[in-house]
């Protein structure tokens, strides 16, 4: 086969491409469809198996349904604020303006959501959200979002190539032209021509050793877009859910819905203290419960009552569980207790009611931990389970810095700022999907096709197939370079930094390049997990490096970046925002650029709204 | 830690055989964290499906000890371990390559069931209302994660391969969830009767038993279908009214 280019590959042709097939991938292909274009979608898994389908606690949405107080002026207040202000202003008000016609659309296409007493999308509490604003489905919101989509998608037109993973973006004189990919099936090479692509490739959590995210989340479309010319923003910032699941071992890392919280579960130490009401940020101060009984009634739905401090924002909560494991006061395995049992002492019906309200949360425990979590308490601990940073676009069309290439949801930068608010991103991937697959079928009507180099496809299927064919004379083992990658990811660029620790990891990096030079991929083409990962470490060592550099560049503590050599905000880096791009040698380059400043009738919003 | 035995399926669409490997069990693991350590321990290339491992996603569906299952949500200590543990791919769905099974027949089926079609807007805002009582039942169903274990165990699927006559469990349960959604306005129940062979179904409830879900698919979903297209296509007086009326 080598040689004869046309034999190599098949070729695919679409107006719009879209690069992933979760939430915001099938709500871009959806709205391009819908604006004339032909599209593609490609999933790196079966069709709606994608990462969204583990979200739980539900979708926020400034509704007001349950509290009328309630408004997009709100809900941009609250996601600048636990962003900590370097949040792309216009994305966040975008999102918080669009966030509920994306909603009530879903329940058009069929999503059946919780109702209120009066038959209207219910509502509940999260943390950082100032009202109940969260629509869901018990705690399998991402399902019903997924499904939703899904169903409604496959009867649009579109065509769905499952299990087929993209490697490179091709470009056609600096603009996007196509996609090379391989399919897992049978390994073959597949040439996508497009006119316009949209990455929604989700995040990067398979960076870490502990994490809630699946096989897929390598980076790939953060690197996919790099590796293109685009710019990575915001990488520094990663996610560290407050509670994962941290018994038994093989389960580490799974997550726990905020949810748990938000229907009145409480955080305790191994003294049977709630210690999160010890450290109350003083900007969250006024809307804080002062006291246990005050948060239980503001879980059940008082209005007069303010939030307790389990609900305060993921970054905080994180890093006060942390304080807690490293001060000795942890849980037996590691972790801090999460406690939903103790509502029995309030509601006659609290066995009926948790299993009502969390039942997958239910299940989990009860199935993996042996744990009943309506008796006794949860052991948790924080987990790598999202990115902030990602490719930087235009906050109204999606468009990255290369034209013709768009992103939505996880691996777009910018709603999100220093630390996402739970529910936040579910929204997120239907607003900036569909804006996305908008602009992107629009720019595929005004520009012809671009043409590929057939030399450079030809080059990057013979790299590809590399490490199954020198499988035969030995070499590094991949499952072996993402563990040990994993593990020094964990441990020098994880919950807390510091300089010393974060340069190293860059160095490791190159230790890190030099293994994967040499990994190799025994057996052959066909559905082979060996070469798959051998495949998905080029993206892994991308998104890592980023993250690593991003993260040593800022020298304060500020959302998902903590440091313990600088543990306090800097208002000078407030005001910027890290960026990565490849350089002409190929190495990467970080530099600074001003956080966009927004104009003074947002800031009197913000000013009315987080008093 | 004990050392355990896994019989695994390796082989193709040309066919295949079980193969042995023996890797460490700790604590809380499941067959699938078994599957992944043998993978990286010594067959890098074995094929298995999987994504969320927390069960809600329904990818890595297979047999064990003879019973489809997910392999995230088995726990090994719950396997008689002084024996080996067969895994094997679903077997109402041709092998790709070990034990991942093609269940794009899934996909092509559900393309071919009606949307959901909604009632005019009960609001001016273009929302409706509805009572939570009224979505208890739609809201069962779709806790279905496709995993297509129902689909698997089904003998009108997995022993008589009906795949051209016969929809499944998991689509009955897929139409059930909009046959019985509040707003929705379309019907089903010709194509049910005709082309989907809901009759093939004699209720042995399989489909429920190994349901990861816990839905009720037989109770709740298929009976109720069955209910309604005796009703329609073979209640005599209304076939009586018909005759008269002329429609066929």
């Amino acid at each position: 086969m080598a040689g004869d280019s046309t034999a190599r590959y098949t070729t695919h042709e679409h107006d719009v491409l879209v690069i992933g097939a979760g939430g915001a991938g099938l709500r871009a292909a959806i709205e391009a469809s819908a604006g004339g274009a032909s599209v593609g979608l490609v999933c790196k898994s079966l069709l709606g198996k994608a990462h969204t389908v583990m979200a739980e606690g539900g979708v926020a949405a400034a509704l007001a349904n349950v509290d009328q107080r309630d408004g997009w002026q709100v809900h941009f207040a609250d996601t600048m604020r636990g962003g900590q202000y370097v949040n792309q202003w216009r994305m966040a008000q975008l999102h918080a303006q669009e966030a509920p016609d994306r909603v009530r659309e879903l329940e058009a296409w069929g999503a059946v959501f919780d109702r209120t007493k009066d038959g209207r999308i219910l509502q509940r509490n999260f943390g950082g959200h100032r009202y109940p604003r969260l629509a869901h489905v018990g705690d399998r919101t991402g399902l019903e979002m997924i499904r939703t989509l899904q169903d409604h998608g496959v009867h649009r037109g579109i065509d769905v190539h499952m299990e087929v993973t993209v490697v490179r973006l091709l470009l056609d004189g600096g603009r996007v032209a196509g996609a090379l990919a391989y399919d897992r099936e049978r390994g073959r090479f597949r040439l996508f021509r497009a006119k316009a692509i949209v990455l929604a490739t989700g995040g990067i959590g398979r960076a870490y050793e502990i994490t809630s995210n699946s096989w897929e989340y390598t980076g790939d479309g953060h690197t996919l877009a790099y590796d293109a010319g685009a710019e990575l923003i915001d990488m520094e910032y990663v996610q560290f859910h407050p509670t994962g699941m941290v018994w038994p071992p093989s389960v580490r890392g799974i997550l726990v819905t905020e949810g748990v919280r938000g229907e009145g579960g409480v955080l305790r130490n191994s003294a049977g203290k709630r210690f999160m009401f010890d450290d109350i940020p003083d900007n969250y101060r006024p809307q804080t419960a002062s006291d246990p009984e005050e948060g239980w009634r503001y879980t059940q739905g008082d209005k007069s009552a303010r939030r307790p401090p389990e609900l305060l924002t993921r970054d905080h909560v994180a890093r006060c569980i942390m304080r807690e494991i490293k001060a000795g006061r942890g849980s037996p395995h590691g972790g801090v207790f999460l406690d939903i049992s103790w509502i029995k002492q309030k509601l006659g019906s609290a066995r009926e009611h948790i299993k009502k309200k969390l039942p997958s949360m239910y299940h989990q425990f009860k199935e993996l931990a042996g744990i009943d979590i309506t008796a006794e308490p949860m052991e948790v601990g924080p987990t790598t389970h999202y990115v902030m940073g990602g490719v930087r676009v235009d906050s109204d069309s999606q468009m990255s810095t290369v034209p013709g290439l768009f992103a939505a949801g996880e691996v777009a930068a910018g709603l999100h700022g220093a630390n996402r608010l739970g529910g936040n991103s579910l929204s997120d991937l239907l607003v900036f999907g569909k804006r996305a697959g908008e602009y992107a079928a629009r720019w595929a009507k005004e520009h012809s096709a671009g043409s590929v180099a057939a030399g450079e496809v030809d080059a990057a299927i013979t790299r590809m197939l590399a490490p199954i064919e020198r499988a035969a004379h030995g070499g590094e083992n991949p499952f072996a370079i993402q563990h040990d990658l994993q593990k020094e990811m964990q441990a020098l660029v994880g919950i807390v930094r510091n300089q010393a620790e974060m340069d190293r990891m860059v160095d490791r990096l190159a230790s890190y390049r030099q293994r994967a030079a040499k990994v190799v991929a025994p057996g052959n083409r066909e559905y082979n997990p060996g070469w798959h990962s051998a495949l998905d470490l080029h993206c892994l060592l991308t998104v890592s490096e980023a993250i690593a550099r991003s993260a040593a560049a800022r020298r304060e503590s500020r959302g998902g970046h903590f440091r313990e050599d600088f543990p306090d905000k800097d208002a000078k880096f407030g005001k910027l925002t890290t960026m990565v791009k490849k350089g002409p040698d190929g190495s990467m380059q970080l530099s600074h650029v001003p956080v966009p400043q927004w104009p003074a009738e947002m800031q009197k919003i913000m000013d009315e709204n987080t008093k | 830690m004990i050392a355990a035995k896994f019989n695994v399926w390796r082989g193709d669409t040309g066919g295949g055989a079980f193969t042995t490997y023996t890797t460490q069990i700790g604590e809380g693991m499941v067959v699938l964290d078994a599957v992944h350590q043998i993978q990286a321990e010594s067959a890098p290339d074995l094929a298995v499906r999987w994504n969320c491992k927390a069960g809600k996603c329904g990818s890595c569906s297979a047999e064990i000890n003879g019973k489809p299952r997910l392999m995230c949500m088995t726990r090994c200590e719950d396997l008689p371990l002084d024996q080996p543990v067969t895994v094997q791919p679903l077997k109402a769905f041709k092998p790709i390559k070990d034990l991942v099974t093609d269940v794009s027949w899934n996909f092509a089926v559900k393309k071919k069931i009606k949307p959901f079609k909604p009632r005019p807007p009960d609001h001016q805002d273009g929302t409706w209302s509805m009572q939570q009582e009224d979505i208890d039942r739609v809201q069962e169903f779709r806790k279905c994660i496709e995993c297509f274990l129902c689909q698997d165990v089904c003998h009108v699927l997995r022993d008589h391969a009906k795949h051209d006559e016969f929809i499944g469990p998991r689509f009955f349960v897929h139409t059930a969830a909009l046959e019985m959604h509040p707003l929705d306005t379309e019907d089903r129940l010709s194509e049910l009767q005709k082309t989907q062979g809901i009759g093939y179904c004699n209720i042995t409830k399989c489909c429920t038993v190994v349901c990861p879900e816990h839905i009720t698919i037989t109770d709740n979903a298929i009976i109720p279908l069955k209910e309604r297209v005796v009703d329609r296509f073979y209640d005599p007086l209304k076939k009586l009214w018909r005759k008269l009326l002329g429609k066929s």
